[in-house]
């Protein structure tokens, strides 16, 4: 399954979570997972376990904060928002990646021709 | 510009973050169970909406998460300090193995205390003597202003007050020149409270010393140049040491007045704590006061008496101060009265710096020292490795075990690092607990004279360094059994079945050449430990001119002045009566027998008063002979010393109104009389004719171990005493007759001050003390060496009995005699001692020529000395050996076979 799945780069989850918190708000560990899973069309590989380093990280970082509260089918559940530096950095991070994404998807539109081993290996 | 600071401020928080969650694991845990708990029973609530069974939906959501566990340690990495936990662990499990065995535990950690108290508390004396700087602010620029060494004692290696004055106004290098009267002797102020006098050493110095040294009274004031006129009323400094002991630390001194030496002195400051004359100018002997030298009076005709001390300018080099003195020693004078006086110090002023003079002699025997404390303490990371080692092997099974659950090859040799840090920490801690001992019992040897000695103590420099090598120590015996066994054949060691089973050759081999090394390095510390205890022995024996056994001296306090003396003859005459008076006293004390006196002890201070010559000889002839110490005695002195006279004694009508007569050492009257008997000959000295009466052994007057000068003896009824030393040769133990010799000066004059009575063997080892300090501290690590090799040998021999008991156990069933199996234990034994011996000696051939300086007539290639060690070390080795052996040679083989 590992070659159907993509593998997540380091931070990248990081920055998933963020942004699943900036569009959803309010929203508990499971939640996030879930979330992450369906906008990624289930296509990375995600222990749903691991958001949870994640999630201190970010909290140690100041970029979400935390708290318990009760759900809608009224269970006691860890609720995480992001804050306003969670924002910046997030605006940040986005940006970097968009900006590797277009020169990733430019370079890689080079044709067959041009990415053959033309990039610096000789 | 703000990002940056964002970033630092995240990293802090962050690592506050982490710190705290450090600190809060159960709360953590147990929201992060509960979280976890949550999410599990969403899922499954999805997974059953959606159609599952209630099992398939709860693996289901636990495929989902993967791996709870995981889950749980990642977030735990990602929000703590993982390397401090695993380190706790670490420490953790260590304490637990440690307090396993407690034995093991116990000789790891004093062994590691003595070698590493002992070094930290030779570092402190090294560090102190050698490394810091002199205890003065700028110290770089302080120089000490003397003539090259000369045969004639203090006398040569002083100036005169005059030459003062002309040195300090011609040069330019200088910001200052100070200087101190040498010639203070040893209880010198009498201290009158109303009861018996008490008596206290003063130094004169110039009124500029302290400034000069940079020296602030703790209390009141220093000297001003008015204190030091002719005619001041006279001022005193006290020592802090001498304020708190015999004052009570009065905080209201200053000012107050005190009859001292029958005038009325005001004590104007006390001197810092910090500030210990002796320690720094005469090391071994305690300065009370410092009173200010009376430059313009009486002293200028002195002669040479002060010893100079001068702070460069700032920038100004050591070479352009010599130029600068070099030049000013032409035009510097003995005595501004005399003209041709002027010159005399030609190319005897010479600066060097302050810290050479003090303890630059010292420095081969200090490095010396800290040579061989850093042996010992190699000898004992050697000797822990050792055990270590064997403990790893015993515990090869445990490590296998731990690796084969999954530890890695660094986490095992940390483990093993951890050990041997916690075993270092603790030994450091009881080493610094064994060095402060040591350091403070140092510093109050007021009797050793080493500079400086008293200002000992474990200071921030100490520490760091006892940090460093506690690490370094902890690394050298850790590391090597850590990689050894981390190294090991997993396999192997899992099938190994433990004792009996012929664990692989690879341990055994680095365990031998451990204890190689230990015997080679403690053979090097008792070859320079007997090279030194040898060379101590012949300075013993040395032929000093005197018998310092059952002879004794005090201070004998005298007043002979007489109004309006014109000749001095009438001063002459009560000196005279004074003195037999208190020798004829003496006398009748039982017990005594033989009594006179002196003005200088040997071994003490000195004077020359220039070289008298042969009668009828050209002056011109000895015109760079140095003179010969000057002693003024009183019939008596010669045979209460225990010195031999050919000739005869001086009596009390010699020099009194009759011819001048003087008595001179062998090596004088050598030089000029080679051939013919100096005894009747004359000498002439300053105009006077000197009837040569006697031919005395030459005495080492400055040092024990070289030859001094020539010496001279007036007796006191011909020159003036500068002051009185009654010497005394008794039958009985000196000490016992303090009382009633004290008794009797007491009842001739009752302002005879409470003086020391010392035995003149004090002298000698007061003179020796450094030779003897030294000596013994190489013997004391080389006999703690000796000790830890023994150690070492015991336990590799005991350690390989043990593991091929079942080896032995066979040996003997087929028929080995008890006899064969002890002799075969003993050989390896001895044959590891003697590579080790051969490597140590050929080494110790090195070491020995380095500190061929320090040796007395002993050369450093001494057959006995190498022998003996030779002997003593395989000795001890085969003692170390033996029971090993005796405990192979019982074994019963039908238990040792069936035992496994």
């Amino acid at each position: 399954m590992g070659e159907s799945k993509l593998d997540l780069l380091q931070g990248t989850l990081d920055l998933m979570v963020l942004q699943t918190l900036a569009t959803m708000g309010e929203i508990h560990g499971y939640g996030i997972a879930r979330r992450i899973e369906q906008a990624s069309g289930d296509e990375v590989l995600l222990n749903q376990g691991t958001i949870y380093a994640s999630l201190v990280r970010l909290q140690q970082r100041g970029w979400i904060a935390a708290k318990w509260g009760t759900s809608d089918n009224n269970r006691k559940a860890k609720f995480y928002s992001i804050t306003r530096a969670g924002r910046k950095q997030l605006a940040k991070d986005a940006a970097y990646w968009q900006r590797l994404a277009d020169v990733m998807g430019r370079v890689l539109a080079m044709g067959p021709a041009a990415a053959s081993p033309v990039g610096g290996a000789q | 510009m703000t990002q940056p600071r964002l970033r630092t401020a995240g990293l802090l928080r962050s690592a506050l973050n982490r710190l705290w969650a450090f600190f809060h694991k159960q709360p953590l845990d147990a929201d992060l169970d509960a979280e976890i708990a949550v999410h599990l029973d969403f899922a499954i609530e999805e997974n059953i909406r959606s159609g599952m069974s209630p099992d398939e939906a709860r693996r289901q959501a636990l495929v989902r998460f993967g791996g709870v566990v995981q889950a749980k340690e990642g977030q735990r990495q990602a929000r703590g300090l993982p390397w401090l936990d695993v380190l706790g662990q670490d420490l953790r499990y260590t304490l637990r193995t440690l307090r396993r065995e407690p034995g093991f535990t116990a000789v790891a950690v004093l062994i590691l205390a003595l070698g590493i108290g002992a070094n930290i508390a030779v570092f402190s004396v090294v560090n102190t003597l050698l490394l810091q700087p002199l205890p003065f602010p700028n110290s770089h620029q302080l120089v000490w202003i003397a003539p090259p060494p000369s045969k004639c004692g203090l006398s040569c290696a002083t100036y005169s007050t005059d030459a003062y004055d002309q040195f300090r106004s011609t040069t330019r290098s200088f910001q200052d020149v100070t200087g101190y009267m040498a010639f203070s002797s040893a209880d010198n102020l009498s201290l009158n409270l109303g009861a018996a006098p008490i008596t206290a050493t003063g130094i004169d110095v110039i009124a500029n010393f302290f400034e000069v040294l940079g020296v602030r009274p703790a209390m009141g004031r220093a000297f001003t140049p008015n204190d030091a006129l002719d005619g001041a009323p006279p001022v005193i400094l006290l020592s802090n040491a001498w304020w708190r002991r015999q004052f009570n630390a009065d905080p209201a001194i200053v000012g107050k007045t005190f009859d001292i030496n029958g005038r009325q002195t005001t004590v104007i400051g006390i001197l810092p704590a910090s500030f210990d004359f002796g320690a720094v100018f005469s090391p071994g002997v305690k300065v009370d006061a410092i009173t200010p030298l009376d430059l313009y009076g009486p002293p200028r005709d002195w002669g040479n008496i002060v010893t100079l001390i001068g702070r460069l300018k700032p920038g100004v080099s050591l070479a352009q101060a010599r130029g600068d003195s070099k030049a000013a020693s032409k035009i510097m004078c003995w005595n501004l009265k005399y003209p041709n006086t002027c010159g005399d110090y030609k190319d005897a002023v010479i600066p060097v710096p302050l810290k050479d003079y003090i303890s630059g002699s010292l420095r081969r025997s200090l490095v010396v020292l800290w040579s061989a404390v850093g042996m010992i303490l190699l000898i004992a990371c050697v000797n822990l490795s050792n055990l270590m080692l064997a403990r790893a092997s015993a515990r090869g099974k445990e490590f296998a075990m731990r690796s084969a659950l999954g530890a890695s090859r660094a986490r095992i040799v940390r483990q093993l690092l951890t050990e041997s840090l916690v075993l270092s920490a603790v030994g450091s801690l009881l080493g610094l607990g064994l060095a402060f001992v040591i350091v403070a019992w140092l510093a109050h040897q007021g009797a050793i004279a080493l500079p400086l000695l008293s200002t000992l103590h474990i200071d921030a420099a100490a520490l760091g360094w006892t940090l460093l090598i506690a690490i370094s120590a902890a690394i050298l015996f850790g590391l090597a059994p850590g990689l050894k066994m981390a190294g090991g054949n997993l396999q192997q060691a899992l099938k190994d079945s433990g004792p009996g089973s012929g664990q692989g050759r690879r341990h055994e081999r680095l365990r031998p050449i451990l204890v190689v090394t230990e015997v080679a390095l403690s053979c090097i510390l008792l070859v320079g430990a007997g090279l030194l205890l040898r060379s101590f022995l012949k300075v013993l024996d040395v032929d000093l001119g005197f018998q310092p056994d059952r002879a004794a001296a005090i201070k004998v306090d005298y007043d002979d002045s007489v109004p309006n003396d014109k000749s001095g003859e009438l001063r002459i005459a009560k000196r005279r009566v004074l003195f037999q008076q208190i020798l004829a006293r003496v006398h009748s004390i039982p017990g005594v027998e033989a009594a006179g006196m002196v003005d200088y002890l040997p071994l003490g201070q000195n004077r020359a008063w220039g070289l008298p010559i042969p009668k009828g000889r050209n002056p011109n002839d000895f015109k760079n002979v140095a003179g010969p110490l000057v002693y003024v005695i009183s019939p008596g002195y010669f045979r209460a010393m225990g010195t031999r006279i050919r000739g005869r004694d001086v009596t009390w009508d010699d020099g009194f109104k009759s011819q001048n007569v003087v008595l001179i050492s062998q090596a004088m009257a050598r030089f000029f009389w080679p051939s013919e008997d100096a005894v009747g000959k004359i000498l002439n000295g300053n105009g006077n004719d000197l009837l040569v009466i006697g031919v005395v052994d030459d005495v080492r007057e400055e040092s024990v171990e070289d030859s001094t000068g020539w010496q001279i003896y007036y007796p006191m009824t011909e020159a003036t005493p500068n002051d009185a030393e009654l010497v005394i040769r008794t039958t009985l133990p000196p000490a016992s007759l303090a009382g009633s010799v004290m008794g009797a000066l007491r009842e001739l004059n009752p302002k005879q001050p409470q003086a020391e009575f010392r035995p003149i063997t004090a002298l000698v080892s007061h003179a020796v003390s450094p030779r003897r300090f030294f000596m013994f501290l190489v013997a004391s690590f080389a006999l703690l060496g000796l000790l830890l090799a023994a150690l070492g040998i015991y336990g590799v021999i005991s350690y390989s009995v043990t593991r091929k008991t079942q080896e032995i156990g066979i040996r003997m069933a087929l028929g080995a005699s008890r006899a064969r199996v002890q002799a075969d234990v003993m050989a390896r034994t001895f044959t590891l001692a003697l590579i080790g011996i051969a490597i140590g000696a050929i080494a110790s051939f090195a070491v020995a020529a380095l500190i061929a300086s320090m040796l007395f007539e002993t050369r450093p290639i001494d057959p006995p000395t190498f022998a003996a060690v030779a002997v003593l070390l395989a000795s001890i080795a085969l003692l170390a050996g033996y029971l090993p052996a005796r405990r192979a040679s019982n074994i019963d083989p039908m238990v040792a076979l069936r035992n496994n």
